[in-house]
């Protein structure tokens, strides 16, 4: 049913509807909204579900890490310093190959502290063994909650369904919630062949000689690159469902023959949407939607990137002292391609500093540079910063 | 058919039934090691119907290489800090799933009185179904002899040696029971290797109880203490007979029983077989006084707990016990 709902509470009824049993939460901004609804619908015996209230981050992510290996769907939110304080557990949840889903709502990190959105709380995480699915808007982040639940449970990989503080979360949108009937129909009930049970006792999370874990790292690589055509069956599944899709892997908006594209992930889309079609006199542009960052798309990346003579990949994070992280993948991908584009990496909109349509053609005037731009921060004001450090 | 045969039957299967071991035989364990020993005792008075959470150190490490396994329950290990909140979240799905599994944490002192001391109190003071038994070796055994918070006062550790300027570990072991107290959950106890049929009545009970239940239990290791493995029980039975490590239990924070000392025995003569102790043997002023100072919290145990005033049920079964286990005097 159509209805106007903030973002948070629209994701918090899709985390209902995929019946989880056990939910651990902890506050903070901007991922707090979620756990705040979800206790509401439980309190409210709407959901039948543990709530788990616990200490810190680090035991919201152990103890739904428990809770599924021991049979239940678990879920858990968090952000920014809470993804951080979770690092350890997170790579431990991957290796172990537990089907676990977690919305992070994409929030900076400190110091200096922000409570305000980019991507880099996330992006940090890349490395961790998790996929990781980002969201353009509310209705993407509803239907990628109920596919995560599917993609992790067939893969047996944690999914981090990625969307953007504030802008996302805390935002009023015409959302569809799907029904009860619908979710049902698309996601079975939880099922770990793995699970922890007295009847055929298993032991997991062993010690590893060097006899193995070189095959274990393997098997857990295959498992993520695989993943890929889980990913692609649930955004299919659910739109012969629901009648939308979220984009698959990657999303490609624009001509065939556009010479320029520009690559972003998250919210920043719909801004990128609004300001080609207010700065048309700039000529097609095809819009491309990273939608899936673990597993990294490489073989999508490549058509979707086809025929462009001008690349311009847009992020809201950064590896200091490196450049771009996205950036840096997409080049890497794309030095396969026979005529690859020009790559023009920029990071904008770090720490919740808003990003205007108006930056939209302050990126396409790069192309027009001799040189393309390796990597900058398009919206840094280096009159605020004292002269030896610009 | 006569009445005698069935029994007789009956008798002679049960014989041959081997009982139940949730962990078995055959585990990496350095000889004499007190926590393997703690964890077969403490699986064993559980039952198999358990699944166990268990936090990264020499337990995981002895028992788990891969592709062996000496676990006879489900068991997971997940990482060092983190074992109690694995444990919650195992226990709220054995809820809603209706399942009437127990759930049994276990980490060694590092993994309890350190790094996991957060997630431990979160698990407590949330009272999940969870019995929790750090087995105390009293050091980081696991990385090679370090100093814990539950290191004792002046033992050498290789982070805390013996030196021109020090003495061993500056610092007091950590009163973990009064922190574990001070949660008000419906049952905690301590409980030592050396008195197997005390600490399995405690399990028990840890687990029969509705709510969060914690045991420490006195585990040593020749290695890192350095005494002969074959000397581990006597050392732990002097651990409880010098008042060094009090045997008491706790409901909703308040002391309810403590094992009492028959015949109270100098604290040297704990010390004197362990290596860690061993500066404390020197002529030296410094050493001399440390001694003294281990004797003294020896004491400060046996009046705060009141182990010698006869006034509890629970008495050092050292002679049963002994009988028992079937196990070798040493004096």
């Amino acid at each position: 049913m159509l209805r106007p709902i903030e973002g948070s509470a629209a994701v918090a009824h899709a985390v209902a509807l995929c019946r989880p049993q056990v939910i651990a939460g902890y506050p903070i901004t901007p991922q707090t909204h979620i756990v705040e609804k979800l206790a509401r619908l439980i309190a409210d015996d709407q959901l039948r579900c543990e709530l788990i209230s616990v200490e810190s981050e680090f035991s919201a992510i152990s103890a739904v890490l428990g809770a599924a290996a021991a049979g239940s769907r678990a879920y858990t939110a968090s952000s920014a310093q809470g993804i951080l304080l979770m690092t350890e557990v997170l790579h431990n949840i991957a290796g172990l190959r537990i089907p676990l889903v977690m919305t992070c709502a994409n929030r900076a990190i400190g110091a200096p502290v922000s409570a305000w959105n980019d991507q880099q709380d996330s992006m940090v995480m890349r490395d961790a063994g998790w996929i990781q699915l980002y969201c353009a808007n509310n209705q993407e982040a509803v239907d990628t909650t109920i596919q995560a639940f599917r993609i992790a449970e067939r893969t047996e990989l944690p999914v981090m369904v990625c969307m953007d503080g504030y802008v996302l979360t805390h935002t009023l949108e015409v959302v569809d919630i799907p029904t009860q009937q619908q979710v049902d129909a698309f996601l079975p009930a939880y099922h770990f062949a793995r699970s922890l049970d007295p009847r055929k006792p298993i032991t997991i999370g062993t010690l590893v000689t060097p006899e193995f874990y070189t095959e274990a790292r393997y098997m857990n690589h295959r498992a993520l690159l695989r993943a890929q055509e889980e990913i692609l069956a649930a955004d299919r599944d659910w739109e012969k469902i629901s009648g939308r899709t979220s984009g698959g892997l990657i999303s490609v908006d624009g001509s065939d023959d556009a010479p320029v594209g520009i690559l972003s992930i998250g919210s920043v889309m719909g801004t990128l949407s609004d300001a080609r079609d207010h700065f048309a006199e700039f000529g097609p542009v095809k819009l491309i939607g990273l939608r899936s960052m673990r597993p990294f798309p490489i073989d999508d990346l490549k058509v979707a990137c086809d025929g462009l003579s001008e690349l311009i990949v847009l992020e809201r994070a950064l590896s200091p002292g490196g450049g771009g992280i996205i950036g840096s993948e997409v080049r890497a991908a794309l030095s396969e391609a026979h005529s690859p584009p020009r790559i023009h990496n920029f990071a904008a909109g770090l720490g919740g500093r808003d990003m205007p349509l108006e930056i939209f053609p302050k990126l396409l005037e790069a192309t027009r540079a001799r040189d393309a731009t390796r990597f900058a921060i398009i919206d840094v004001d280096t009159a605020k910063i004292a002269a030896e450090d610009r | 058919m006569s009445s005698e045969e069935p029994s007789a039957n009956i008798a002679e299967l049960h014989h041959k039934q081997p009982a139940f071991r949730g962990l078995e035989a055959g585990h990496l364990a350095c000889p004499g090691c007190g926590q393997a020993l703690g964890a077969r005792l403490v699986t064993e008075a559980i039952g198999p119907d358990v699944i166990i959470a268990n936090a990264t150190g020499c337990l995981e490490v002895f028992t788990s290489a891969w592709p062996r396994s000496s676990w006879r329950v489900p068991w997971i290990h997940s990482l060092f800090e983190n074992a109690p909140a694995v444990a919650s979240g195992i226990e709220a799905a054995l809820k809603m799933q209706g399942r009437p599994t127990k759930v049994v944490a276990m980490g060694g002192d590092g993994g309890t009185f350190d790094i996991g001391l957060q997630s431990l109190s979160g698990m407590l003071e949330r009272n999940h179904n969870v019995l929790y038994v750090c087995f105390d070796n009293e050091g980081y055994m696991n990385t090679g002899g370090h100093r814990s918070g539950s290191t004792p006062h002046a033992a050498v550790t290789m982070t805390s040696p013996s030196g021109k300027k020090r003495m061993g570990k500056r610092h007091l072991k950590k009163d973990l029971l009064a922190i574990i107290g001070a949660h008000q959950i419906p049952y905690a106890a301590t409980a030592t290797v050396a008195y197997p049929s005390d600490l399995r009545a405690k399990v028990r009970r840890g687990i029969e109880i509705e709510g969060a239940a914690f045991l420490l239990v006195h585990s040593p290791c020749p290695l890192g203490w350095g005494h002969e493995g074959a000397l581990s029980i006597e050392i732990a039975r002097l651990a409880v007979q010098t008042g060094f490590f009090p045997i008491v239990e706790m409901e909703r924070g308040a002391v309810v029983n403590a094992m009492q000392i028959r015949n109270v025995r100098p604290v040297a003569e704990y010390l004197r077989p362990q290596h860690r102790f061993q500066h404390l043997f020197s002529d030296s002023p410094e050493a001399r006084e440390e001694l003294e100072h281990l004797q003294q919290l020896a004491d400060y145990n046996i009046e705060r707990y009141r182990l010698t005033s006869g006034q509890s049920e629970s008495r050092d079964t050292e002679a049963t016990d002994t009988v028992m286990r079937g196990g070798m005097r040493w004096s």
